[in-house]
């Protein structure tokens, strides 16, 4: 989560000034990014209302991404699972809602039944496997078998509805129309992602588990219980992923077992895009998926790309980024001297 | 007086590599240890026995307590500070955080220790937000020391602090590491391929080869002796 490590900026004072272009190179095409977003919006309503909605479904892509690279990290692998724990836990927000819960009451619940979810997999299931990578990752896809099998047995296939307190309303800014709900969305995410950081920027616990997922045996040298800070770890992305859930299910307008699987695919590309080890990048990348993907389905007609290429063209991105640029936008470079 | 760290009979083994063949060993409170040797001896694994990165077995005893069935990071809870080979410098963080996660396990404020720490190394208090990787090799032996010394120990591993440092760097370590023994009483078990320099700080010596003993005393007895003088002074 340290900024100082991962963004093109501290590349430029970790360098000792020098510039580093593949820094500035990112800095520009996000800086020409931003611009050609706010004159368009200034040209166009339409446009406005598209890049809204775009940031808004962004910034749940944003959130289920971090998860991803929350859990990356610390292990080296993709968790298959964290969609569908995403989607589980909203299950658990709309059971608890049924059972009388308030919104926000069942929201802060999901939270914390999504923390112990993930601490209590990474224990039971991931930390008995978790020195093979493959083993991980055939457990993780194990999970997401098993999650959504099991949310069709209790809940069954078809559609939930949930009350959203965000209501239908809309603000009316120079002739856009804007959601209450996108608002909604963007803020709590943005919230809660800026709670995640501080976490990881200003606490011991922070300190620990980056320690933890940058050197273990460094770390256990020093006295950091490594297990206990990834289990923690865990717990932490099924938090952030029950936010993206929680976030995802009123612009989705229903729930259903599988309403998380296309947010995970676009999910990996953000995480992909932002180069995989960078928080920051997670959440630029997941904006910078939801915004290009609502403009293209928006603007380019229906019979050159349909809405139904919208998996296929993140997948695409997905590809373009691991064949032109690996490491991503904000990914890592080595810093270091001997 | 009773020793502070107590090795009898210690093996270890990486997988079916057997580098440890039973040593013995005793840290007084307060000296500074040094343990000689050609490479592959298990100098290091020494070390890593005493910390718990390694399997071992026979008995480690540290302030009359038994480490056997302790890992790593609760070694570091009892007050072992242990400076692996290659550092262990993370270098992606900062060297204020470097340092603070040196006194992970200590409660409370850590401002007193660091300022402790900063009148031994005044340049690291000026580099507080500079990224550890990005000094030099020197600099970063000395942050690892640093780093160390907050957790306040009472026993201090140092594996191979030399390692691919300018002489002149080596001398300076070596003396901040006899001055925290003389001013703090720091007691330390250092590895050393330069025994020169290892004996003249140290106040006692081993010598190990193929995971055995053969040789132990005092650095004068050491220094005197003719192998030694052969194999490690080279004079």
């Amino acid at each position: 989560m340290d900024s100082a490590e991962t963004s093109p900026l501290a590349g430029l004072r970790a360098r000792g000034g020098a510039i580093d272009v593949d820094a500035a190179v990112v800095v520009l095409l996000l800086l020409g990014a931003a611009i050609f977003l706010l004159v368009g919006c200034l040209q166009s309503t339409t446009f406005a209302q598209y890049t809204v909605q775009g940031l808004a479904l962004g910034s749940v892509y944003g959130a289920l991404a971090l998860a991803l690279v929350l859990v990356y990290r610390a292990t080296h692998v993709i968790n298959f699972a964290q969609g569908e724990l995403a989607m589980l836990t909203t299950y658990i927000a709309y059971q608890l809602m049924l059972w009388g819960l308030s919104y926000w009451a069942a929201f802060a619940a999901t939270l914390a039944i999504a923390f112990a979810l993930g601490t209590a997999l990474q224990v039971t299931v991931i930390r008995p496997v978790q020195r093979s990578v493959i083993a991980v990752v055939i457990v993780t896809v194990g999970l997401f078998i098993l999650i959504d099998g099991v949310v069709n047995w209790i809940w069954g296939a078809d559609p939930k509805f949930m009350h959203s307190p965000f209501g239908f309303a809309s603000f009316d800014v120079g002739g856009v129309e804007i959601s209450h709900r996108y608002l909604w969305m963007m803020g709590v995410v943005f919230v809660s992602v800026l709670l995640v950081w501080a976490l990881f920027r200003f606490t011991k616990l922070g300190l620990g588990m980056r320690a933890a997922a940058l050197r273990p045996a460094a770390a256990a040298l020093v006295g950091v219980r490594v297990d206990s800070m990834l289990a923690i770890g865990w717990g932490l992305a099924a938090v952030l992923g029950a936010v993206a859930g929680l976030m995802a299910e009123p612009s989705q307008f229903s729930l259903s077992p599988e309403f998380m699987q296309p947010i995970l695919v676009y999910a990996f590309a953000a995480a992909v895009l932002g180069g995989l080890e960078s928080p920051a990048g997670a959440l630029v990348g997941g904006l910078a998926i939801g915004v290009s993907l609502t403009l293209v389905v928006g603007y380019v007609p229906q019979k050159y790309i349909g809405s139904e290429l919208q998996l296929p063209l993140a997948f695409a991105v997905l590809l373009l980024i691991l064949l032109v640029k690996p490491s991503g936008l904000f990914g890592r470079r080595e810093v270091r001297r001997v | 007086m009773t020793a502070l760290l107590e090795l009898e009979d210690v093996e270890a083994r990486y997988g079916p590599v057997h580098v440890l063949h039973g040593i013995s060993l005793a840290v007084e409170e307060g000296s500074v240890v040094a343990v000689l040797g050609p490479n592959g001896a298990g100098k290091t694994t020494t070390l890593r026995a005493v910390s718990g990165t390694v399997r071992r077995s026979g008995s480690i005893r540290f302030a009359g307590r038994s480490l056997n069935r302790v890992g790593p990071d609760g070694v570091a809870r009892l007050g072992i500070a242990h400076v692996p080979e290659g550092r262990g410098t993370f270098s992606e963080l900062t060297v204020s955080e470097n340092l603070r996660l040196g006194a992970y396990t200590r409660r409370g404020s850590i401002q007193p220790e660091l300022d402790r720490v900063f009148s031994y190394f005044p340049w690291l208090s000026e580099r507080r937000r500079q990224q550890a990787g990005t000094l030099s090799g020197g600099e970063q032996q000395m942050l690892a020391l640093a780093r160390a010394f907050v957790l306040r120990p009472r026993l201090l591993l140092l594996d191979e602090p030399s390692l691919g440092l300018a002489p002149v760097l080596v001398a300076e370590l070596f003396r901040i590491v006899r001055e925290l023994n003389e001013k703090e009483g720091l007691t330390v078990l250092v590895v050393e391929q330069n025994a020169h320099l290892a004996l003249q700080a140290a106040d006692a010596g081993y010598v190990l080869e193929a995971g055995h003993v053969v040789l132990s005393g005092s650095s004068a007895e050491l220094r005197a002796d003719d192998s030694v003088r052969r194999s490690y002074l080279g004079y």
